[in-house]
């Protein structure tokens, strides 16, 4: 059985390991307890005491508060129901004019604003750049991953969910 | 004809396909296979069989390509080898451009359902080609040749080889054509035809062939290639029957079938999340602009918006619901290429390193909306171009499958996306000078093959190094290419800078380069590429997709003199702004914000420009270590400007040292000055709203969105609900396109 130790992982996460390290461990088998190992490290590494029960993001995250799975960034700003969309909670900058557009790409090198714009979805917490939309105008947002937590808990690792 | 039928146990070979399918939809195993007998009994002997055939596969391949094949097959292997089952399964493939083995499959089915055992017979030795899009393929260009294999009178599988040709006699000289918008301008086709028997091409096939093409001895060289492998594989199978036994062979085909669906199930349960993912990517369509023919004058934006359901027993259901419509250009894309797309990206995803077969596709359902792009039922449209649609629309895939992933803790196979398979420039044209005066050439270079890739969750993209089409992708050496374009020798070839996508990893980064136009008439160019909205479902997690490309051409030039006179010519086109072609050259410099061109004559000393694409990138660029963003500086991968605006990284040239050095205190308050600046640019979601419903209801929209609005509202009602709900829309709602 493959396993890492949690240094790995942690340094992994923060892009530390050299190409020759991380290589091994994406070529290789895969470590079973590596979703318990990594809910451990981020658990850790937040500065409020609600427990993960899923990674969502870069700097999101399921939370259990209070019985309820909430949304919540490691600034510590809460973005609700998790079967509800976390970009409409957010703040919003859109790009539509080619101006804004080439302010980000060269001329020419980005998309026509009345073909395509960028939408910036922003943490109203910490306003970490969250997410990056490129859309039609008028396109609704999208809802990216909704997970199903009770039958990843139960049937897929064979374990209640930590509120159940 | 054959008399006796040559199915298993006197059986028809369409009634064992009909059996087969029954037993998979009654038990949702492969030929109702429910336990894996022969791998648990003997193990070893089970694994040592799997291996023999498969490494019979990859040495077919290897050596086909030495006996015979056009420098396209030869230099980065555009081939690979699938054995199938009777029914058309694939069992074991080799190496290479795998989006094709569920390819041959679906036309292996084509000729089963059509009963070609009866009219015009399935022998031992017999030839079968084939290249029709509407059996299974992904376009004309890609042609297969499919053998059947026997065991004293029955059919025991088939051996099925395809090469990427550099020419498909079409509308204009090309691999993957622009100007293509019927079936009748897509090149020569072959349905499922039988072109041999006893082993050997039939004479007034090959005669046929090579006058259907612009490159008659690359046709005939591949044509070999892919047979020589195809019969090395047969061999390779008798040799496998008279070490097992007959018994044990039919018995364990299936097995390796039930047991690559099951690989495929524990892989979904082992590294993602059940759950509800999507993503939506687009490509732009100019017809309006460049198209000659009246009904294909239409300019569009094609939505691709992908739905993947993993549910509790680790099976994947895709659906391209809300897909735009098909249409009068090249970019239709039939069922058999889907499939074959969502299989070679599995591959590359979760079913590497183990039993790579048709099992996969056993375990997915796709949902492939009627006449939309992705499914048009009109075999009489182009399918030239079905990548246009293809790539971009299957980085949802990716992108999807990385959100399970990464909360599944596996960060390290997270992957924002890719590139589209571009710039594919190409034509053609004859040489008037040198010592192949009066030849044809053909520009098609397979530079493509080497696109960036999206940034992962702990890395930068790949540089210059992927396709998703095929896992082993190669950009190859210039000289081979010069080899068959010899008309259009290179100027220079640069890395682009600004090229990759922004994050705090960021895409991976790509080049442009500089051709001209030498001993030739005759000359026809165009091109292929996004150039008005972004390819692909943009970046991850807050990273930016990558670049568009954009078109540079100069005619009438003074090239020739700047020769004569040994001046600086243009290297590159770092910034479109300020453009080297224009400071450097006379003449007529043309640029297009687009990059899709119908085909134009050029002349000698005529130049242009291409560039490959980056990859997206994973992240908040704000979050990018700076050490980082200074070797991306050194590296020429950003200018100082953008790395300044969107990274906060001030940095200043030492001249000395000729390096960029960055400057940490400047760059802290550069960093929380942009977070200022997004506080003071950004809305709420609620105003955000607003504006955007409004830019809806109060006409806003150009033609193009709304006739893609227009589409998706009348394909579907599921999307059609969604929308309408998002914005708050009457049921009555509808969108017209004046
Ligand atoms: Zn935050």
């Amino acid at each position: 059985m493959v396993k890492y130790d949690k240094k790995t992982l942690e340094m992994m996460i923060e892009g530390k390991l050299s190409w020759e390290e991380l290589r091994l461990i994406i070529s290789g088998r895969k470590d079973a307890d590596r979703f318990e190992k990594i809910l451990e490290i981020l658990q850790e590494r937040v500065s409020w005491p609600e427990k993960i029960i899923l990674p969502l993001h870069e700097h999101l995250y399921i939370v259990l508060k209070e019985n309820n799975r909430i949304v919540k960034c490691d600034c510590g700003f809460e973005f609700g129901n998790y079967n509800e969309n976390w970009k409409t909670k957010c703040r919003v900058r859109v790009r539509d004019t080619f101006e804004t557009i080439e302010e980000l790409y060269l001329k020419d090198m980005g998309s026509d604003p009345t073909w395509q714009e960028l939408r910036e979805y922003l943490c109203p917490g910490c306003f970490t750049l969250l997410d990056v939309e490129a859309v039609p105008p008028g396109y609704p947002t999208t809802f990216n991953f909704l997970p199903d937590i009770d039958t990843f808990y139960e049937k897929w690792l064979g374990k209640q969910a930590p509120d159940k | 004809m054959s008399e006796k039928p040559i199915g298993w146990k006197g059986k028809k070979i369409k009634e064992m396909l009909e059996e087969s399918n029954d037993l998979f939809n009654e038990t949702q195993h492969y030929y109702g296979i429910d336990t894996l007998k022969f791998k648990e009994h003997d193990p070893f002997r089970y694994e040592r069989a799997y291996a023999s055939l498969r490494g019979a596969l990859v040495s077919a391949r290897e050596t086909a390509l030495h006996v015979a094949a056009s420098p396209i097959v030869k230099e980065i292997g555009e081939l690979c080898f699938a054995l199938y089952t009777p029914e058309g399964d694939s069992i074991v493939v080799s190496t290479g451009i795998l989006v094709h083995v569920h390819t041959m499959s679906e036309a292996i089915k084509f000729m089963i359902r059509e009963d070609y055992e009866d009219d015009p017979g399935i022998n031992p030795g017999d030839i079968f080609l084939n290249n029709d899009p509407d059996c299974g393929n992904v376009h004309t260009t890609d042609v297969q040749t499919i053998i059947p294999i026997f065991w004293e009178d029955e059919l025991i599988g088939w051996a099925g080889g395809v090469t990427h040709e550099i020419d498909i006699g079409g509308i204009t000289p090309g691999h993957v054509l622009m100007s293509s918008i019927q079936r009748f301008d897509d090149g020569v086709y072959y349905t499922c035809k039988k072109i041999g028997s006893n082993n050997r091409i039939w004479k007034d096939h090959m005669i046929t062939a090579k006058k259907s093409v612009r490159t008659p001895m690359y046709w005939e060289l591949d044509e070999k290639c892919r047979l020589a492998g195809d019969l090395m594989i047969s061999d390779a199978v008798i040799e496998f029957i008279k070490i097992e036994g007959i018994d044990y062979y039919k018995q364990f085909i299936r097995e390796a079938i039930e047991e690559g669906t099951r690989i495929f199930k524990k892989r979904v349960i082992e590294r993602l999340i059940p759950g509800r993912y999507r993503a939506v990517s687009f490509i732009d369509q100019v017809g309006e602009w460049e198209a000659w023919q009246p009904k294909a004058k239409v300019n569009k934006i094609y939505n691709q918006p992908l739905e993947i359901i993993s549910d509790e027993n680790g099976k994947l259901n895709l659906s391209f619901d809300g897909a735009s419509a098909c249409g009068y250009n090249s970019v239709n894309c039939g069922v058999g290429a889907l499939s074959g797309a969502t299989w070679v990206l599995l591959t590359q995803i979760l079913i590497y390193g183990d039993k790579v077969n048709d099992g996969a596709y056993f375990a997915v359902n796709n949902y492939f909306p009627k006449g939309s792009w992705a499914n048009p039922g009109d075999p009489y449209l182009s399918y030239q171009n079905p990548w246009a649609n293809l790539i971009p629309a299957y980085s949802c895939m990716m992108k999807c499958l990385s959100y399970g992933l990464f909360s599944r803790g596996y960060r390290e196979e997270v992957f924002s996306g890719y590139g589209l398979t571009r710039d594919a420039i190409q034509g053609g044209g004859r040489y008037n000078a040198g010592p192949l005066e009066g030849q044809l050439w053909m520009l098609s270079t397979f530079e493509i093959s080497g696109q960036g890739l999206g940034a992962s969750a702990v890395r930068d993209g790949l540089n210059w190094g992927y396709a998703m089409w095929n896992p082993e992708s190669d950009l190859g050496d210039v000289e081979t290419w010069e080899l068959f374009q010899g008309g259009v020798p290179y100027l220079a070839r640069k890395v682009k800078p600004n090229n990759a996508g922004h994050g705090k990893y960021r895409g991976g980064s790509n080049y442009g380069g500089i051709a001209f136009v030498a001993n030739s008439k005759d000359v026809e160019f165009f091109g292929i590429a996004e150039g008005l909205v972004f390819s692909g479902a943009g970046g991850m997690h807050g990273g930016y997709p990558q670049p568009t490309a954009y078109r540079l051409i100069a005619k009438n030039t003074n090239l020739k003199e700047i020769f004569e006179n040994q001046q600086d010519y243009p290297l590159w086109d770092p910034d479109p702004a300020n453009g080297e072609f224009e400071r450097l050259l006379k003449g007529d410099i043309i640029r297009k914000p687009y990059a899709q061109m119908y085909p134009i004559s050029l002349d000698n000393y005529d130049m242009f420009h291409w560039c490959m694409s980056g990859g997206p990138g994973y992240g908040d660029p704000l979050e990018r270590d700076v050490k980082s963003v200074e070797q991306d500086l050194n590296d020429g991968i950003y200018t100082e400007e953008k790395v300044n605006y969107i990274y906060g990284v001030v940095a200043k040239f030492n001249k000395e040292k000729e390096e960029w050095i960055i400057d940490e205190k400047a760059t802290q308050e550069r960093r929380k000055e942009i977070l200022n600046e997004r506080k003071e640019k950004s809305m709420t979601f609620e105003e955000f709203w607003e504006k955007e419903r409004n830019k809806i209801v109060e006409n806003q929209l150009i033609k193009p969105v709304k006739r893609m609005y227009k589409e998706s509202l009348e394909l579907s009602d599921k999307w059609k609900k969604n929308f309408l709900e998002f914005w708050n829309l009457p049921e009555d709602f509808t969108v017209e396109v004046d």
